[in-house]
């Protein structure tokens, strides 16, 4: 009963608090600040039509190196913890045998998986165009390989590849934010090469690349962690 | 009739979904159910975040034929909390997947998902 009491006091205390806030919120009408400075500059000077893969990529660089660190970390601890322990019998006999497919979704499975793959692979080649980017376009594949983990349920992703394929684009990522402290002005700093033009696919200097290695990244990490999951 | 700005309606669902989140958090001893509570408040925070980004009027910050370079100031929302968004999309996917498989192992090793039978961790 005072658990209750307690439950119900924390929640009309934080009701009070955003009543407050909510009420006192008014919406703005420009942009100021820093986001001012992104608005008004940031297209001259990274070069891409997508303000918002121009903050995560190159202004925020540093924070979403942190982020694709935190997805790995949390990736590892999860197949750690969801690991077979010794004495819980070998993988054959604890591999379970599951029904196969019915044909409609095996047919289903050859045509969409390659579409879905090459929709990913083209969110994120144009995040810097278009909304999109390295992150969703991972999310995309991933969603493909999810559906390949349920369509064939007896067969897995092959984890060495997963396992290179991530490593690499990690190692990868860091050394063109390397390559940003020698060549420009600063760690991951995008204008290692020339922009090019606005607006065409090979423009913004290194977003598109490092867009490509956060896909391939967080795609092969979600396809492991999914993978972990139904093991 | 009151009539509210866009954001303003955001905002209000975004603490509403906060709210509900931890409501589901604290009444339910089930650990799956407090995993969702807990996506519930993600996504709420989502919201607010989003909303207060938002400007009057404003379209999406990617430069095309409407969104020319000379007024960007007041023509497309925030993009610094959009960017904020997708980080914390992300992070909360890591975080929801750590506590899942938590929940995987709790009942491995208790055969039960109910919180009251992680006794020892009571204080």
């Amino acid at each position: 009963m005072l658990k209750r009491l307690f439950m119900l006091a924390a929640l009309l205390m934080m009701a009070v608090l955003f009543y407050d806030i909510a009420g006192n919120f008014s919406e703005r009408t420009e942009l100021t600040g820093i986001s001012g400075h992104y608005a008004s500059q940031g297209a001259e000077e990274l070069g891409a039509a997508n303000l918002v893969a121009s903050v995560v990529i190159t202004y925020r660089g540093l924070d979403t190196l942190g982020e694709v660190t935190v997805l790995f970390i949390s990736a590892a601890g999860a197949s750690l913890l969801l690991r077979r322990r010794r004495g819980e019998g070998t993988d054959k006999e604890a591999r379970r045998q599951y029904a196969e497919s019915s044909e409609i979704v095996l047919t289903t499975l050859s045509i969409l998986f390659p579409i879905i793959l090459l929709f990913g692979v083209y969110i994120f080649i144009n995040g810097h165009l278009t909304p999109g980017g390295g992150f969703q376009g991972g999310a995309v594949i991933a969603s493909a390989l999810l559906f390949f983990i349920l369509a064939r349920p007896n067969e897995s992703l092959s984890h060495a590849l997963l396992m290179k394929v991530e490593s690499l684009s990690g190692f990868t990522y860091v050394m063109l934010g390397l390559l940003g402290v020698v060549l420009a002005g600063g760690f991951l700093d995008n204008r290692v090469i020339p922009l090019g033009d606005f607006g065409s696919l090979f423009s913004a200097g290194l977003i598109p690349f490092i867009n490509v290695l956060i896909g391939l990244k967080v795609g092969s990490e979600l396809g492991s962690l999914l993978q972990k999951f139904k093991e | 009739m009151l009539t509210l700005p866009l954001s303003s309606i955001v905002l209000i669902t975004g603490f509403l979904l906060i709210l509900i989140g931890l409501w589901a958090m604290f009444v339910h001893k089930d650990i799956i159910r407090m995993i969702i509570g807990f996506s519930i408040i993600d996504t709420g925070i989502h919201m607010v975040m989003v909303a207060l980004g938002y400007i009057t009027g404003g379209t999406a910050p990617i430069f095309d034929d409407v969104v020319n370079v000379a007024d960007t100031s007041v023509k497309i929302v925030d993009p610094v909390p959009s960017a904020l968004v997708l980080t914390a999309i992300v992070i909360g996917l890591g975080v929801t997947a750590i506590m899942l498989s938590y929940a995987v192992r709790i009942y491995q090793a208790k055969n039960s998902l109910s919180i009251d039978d992680c006794a020892e961790q009571k204080w």
